[in-house]
């Protein structure tokens, strides 16, 4: 019905929408980005000594941990952004606007990709700030070509895609703020089981193959291998397979989920 | 079908929806010609919500051959939300931004331009007294003021249809008559207006038509007058303190009903001057003398409780009685 241009308009609209809420409300957003930042200084500067022993650097070596454990960060951090997506989409869906706009003749998905879009944008910028934390305590891209930031950027904005599409739908399936923030907490949860603080091979054997296959490991080695030159091996297509895959899955069931008649 | 369908804004026929086993709506049957006030009356839990969720194509029904704005529900919704606007029970304002920024929101998604959109937005935070309270946030609103928001909100896109579900509940009694002329003025500038209510007075100061809900099912529908016509007229009620008094009263005047536990009896009635004149004259020729003498016309909740109080299988039968 409502042709390119208009539905481009809708989700336009729907994302200047959702940014207002973001920049009105930032509190959330910011709550979340204490997790990371938090972990970032704690593991180096309370752990850091001890960790960097299990990265092989043969003795306490701080700064080496902070290479580490800073590309491990910034993607856990898109993990963390996004439980808030959940948490305000279930929100949303029980404020009586949505009610309006579903009976609105308006681009049916426009809500959603208001929501998707303003996202990314603020996982991306959460990234940045906890980058920024990480450049300020003394991490340092050691070897990366334009190409190579390049190529991060876009696996960063990817993943959050991906993580955002899922969050979208765990926040459809939520009826309130706090089972949102429960069923999202896996998101939080899944970077601490991989290569994020500490390698693959420090790991109990039967536990390796979880922590290797799982969406964070491949895009953190990946990230690693961009930003500081590590061995990257298949990880980038783990990775992207990963993130298109969960971005379908994701977006398939938050739209089967919007669709659906709202609870009365 | 279509030529009806042209003159009627909204038209229904066997419209059915459940959930689960629990049926809401049983098959009712809705015509509402284009330009009148038309209202669904009924108990709380009677399906009205339900029914303008339907119409207004929020939810889907599980029966039914329904047209609105000329649209067929099911094969062009999306035609049918161009038509209508909808102010549901609970204010479906954007609690997070401005007034102002929920007018603004609502003229972009009706795509007008930004010029335009700011004029729209600007008239008609004036029109509904908003412009002091138009930079605040709508949480801050009160529920006056948030309800003529959501109206406003809802005229953005001019629609030739307009749903108020229960429009002045929880209003105080002087937003509740800001709201009836707010609805008064839709009316004069063409727009159909289908009004849901469990307020008798408001049915009968708005509506053209009313139809009452009970129980799923559609128990009455007409004029407020042709419904006041459905339940026992008006009447004269005499009451005695003496059983003495009474009983010789009630031996006088034979066509009286009589209420032996209260010591009262009516008399028929439609109330005018010269009928009370009449049984005035009677009485004092019959020689008596009631210690209280009241006129009762019948209104709208009259018609409210005898369609409403029985369970609905009961209901047809209280109609036929009262139609005698």
């Amino acid at each position: 019905m409502s042709s390119l241009p208009l539905a481009v308009r809708d989700c336009s609209t729907m994302l200047r929408r959702n940014l207002l809420h973001a920049r009105r409300y930032p509190s959330l957003t910011l709550n979340l980005l204490l997790t990371p930042i938090m972990l970032l200084l704690l593991f180096v500067y309370i752990f850091g000594d001890t960790m960097s022993m299990g990265i092989g650097s043969g003795g306490p070596d701080r700064a080496k941990y902070i290479a580490y454990i800073v590309p491990g960060l910034l993607l856990m951090t898109i993990g963390s952004t996004v439980v808030g997506t959940a948490i305000s989409v279930s929100n949303d869906m029980t404020e009586g606007i949505i009610a309006r706009f579903r009976t609105m003749a308006i681009h049916r998905g426009s809500v959603i990709v208001g929501h998707v879009i303003g996202s990314v944008l603020q996982s991306i910028l959460s990234v940045v700030l906890v980058g920024a934390v990480g450049v300020a305590i003394g991490f340092r891209s050691t070897d990366a070509t334009a190409l190579e930031w390049f190529a991060a950027l876009g696996l960063l904005v990817l993943f959050s895609l991906s993580l955002t599409w899922i969050a979208v739908g765990m926040g459809l399936i939520s009826p309130n703020a706090e089972a949102a923030s429960n069923n999202a907490m896996p998101l939080i949860l899944l970077p601490l089981l991989s290569s994020a603080f500490v390698p693959l091979h420090s790991m109990p054997g039967w536990f390796q193959p979880i922590a290797q296959y799982q969406p964070f490991t491949p895009a953190i080695e990946t990230l690693r291998g961009l930003l500081l030159g590590t061995e990257i091996g298949n990880n980038a297509w783990l990775a992207i397979a990963w993130s298109l895959g969960l971005t379908v899955l994701g977006y398939f069931w938050s739209k089967a989920k919007f669709n659906q008649d709202p609870q009365r | 079908m279509n030529s009806t369908t042209n003159e009627l804004a909204i038209a229904a026929s066997g419209l059915r929806k459940a959930y689960g086993d629990k049926t809401v709506l049983d098959g009712i049957d809705l015509h509402v010609p284009a330009g009148t006030v038309f209202s669904l009356l009924g108990p709380n839990g009677a399906g009205k919500t339900t029914a303008v969720q339907i119409l207004s194509t929020l939810i889907t029904a599980d029966a039914g051959e329904l047209w609105v704005g000329g649209h067929n529900l099911a094969s062009h919704p999306q035609s049918v939300r161009a038509a209508i606007g909808v102010t549901g029970q609970f204010s479906a304002v954007d609690n997070l931004i401005t007034g102002e920024e929920n007018m603004l929101l609502m003229a972009d998604l009706h795509h007008l331009s930004r010029r335009e959109g700011r004029r729209v937005a600007a008239e008609l935070l004036e029109r509904f007294d908003l412009v002091e309270a138009a930079k605040k946030p709508a949480s801050t609103y009160s529920g006056g003021m948030r309800r003529r928001l959501d109206i406003a909100m809802t005229l953005v896109g001019s629609p030739r249809i307009i749903f108020l579900d229960e429009p002045t509940t929880g209003l105080d009694p002087r937003s509740r008559h800001n709201m009836w002329n707010i609805i008064r003025g839709l009316v004069a500038g063409g727009v159909t207006v289908f009004l849901t209510t469990q307020y008798l007075e408001e049915a009968d100061e708005l509506a053209d038509r009313i139809a009452v809900l009970n129980g799923g099912k559609l128990v009455a529908q007409g004029t407020a007058n042709e419904l006041k016509r459905l339940v026992p007229g008006g009447h004269v009620r005499l009451r005695f303190t003496d059983p003495v008094a009474y009983r010789s009263a009630a031996v006088a005047l034979r066509e009286a009903t009589r209420d032996e536990e209260s010591l009262s009896l009516q008399i028929p009635s439609g109330g005018s001057q010269r009928e009370l004149r009449a049984i005035l004259d009677w009485l004092d020729s019959a020689d008596v003398e009631a210690d209280e003498l009241t006129v009762h016309t019948p209104d709208l909740d009259d018609v409210f409780f005898a369609l409403t109080s029985h369970p609905t299988a009961a209901a047809p039968a209280a109609l036929k009685e009262n139609v005698r």
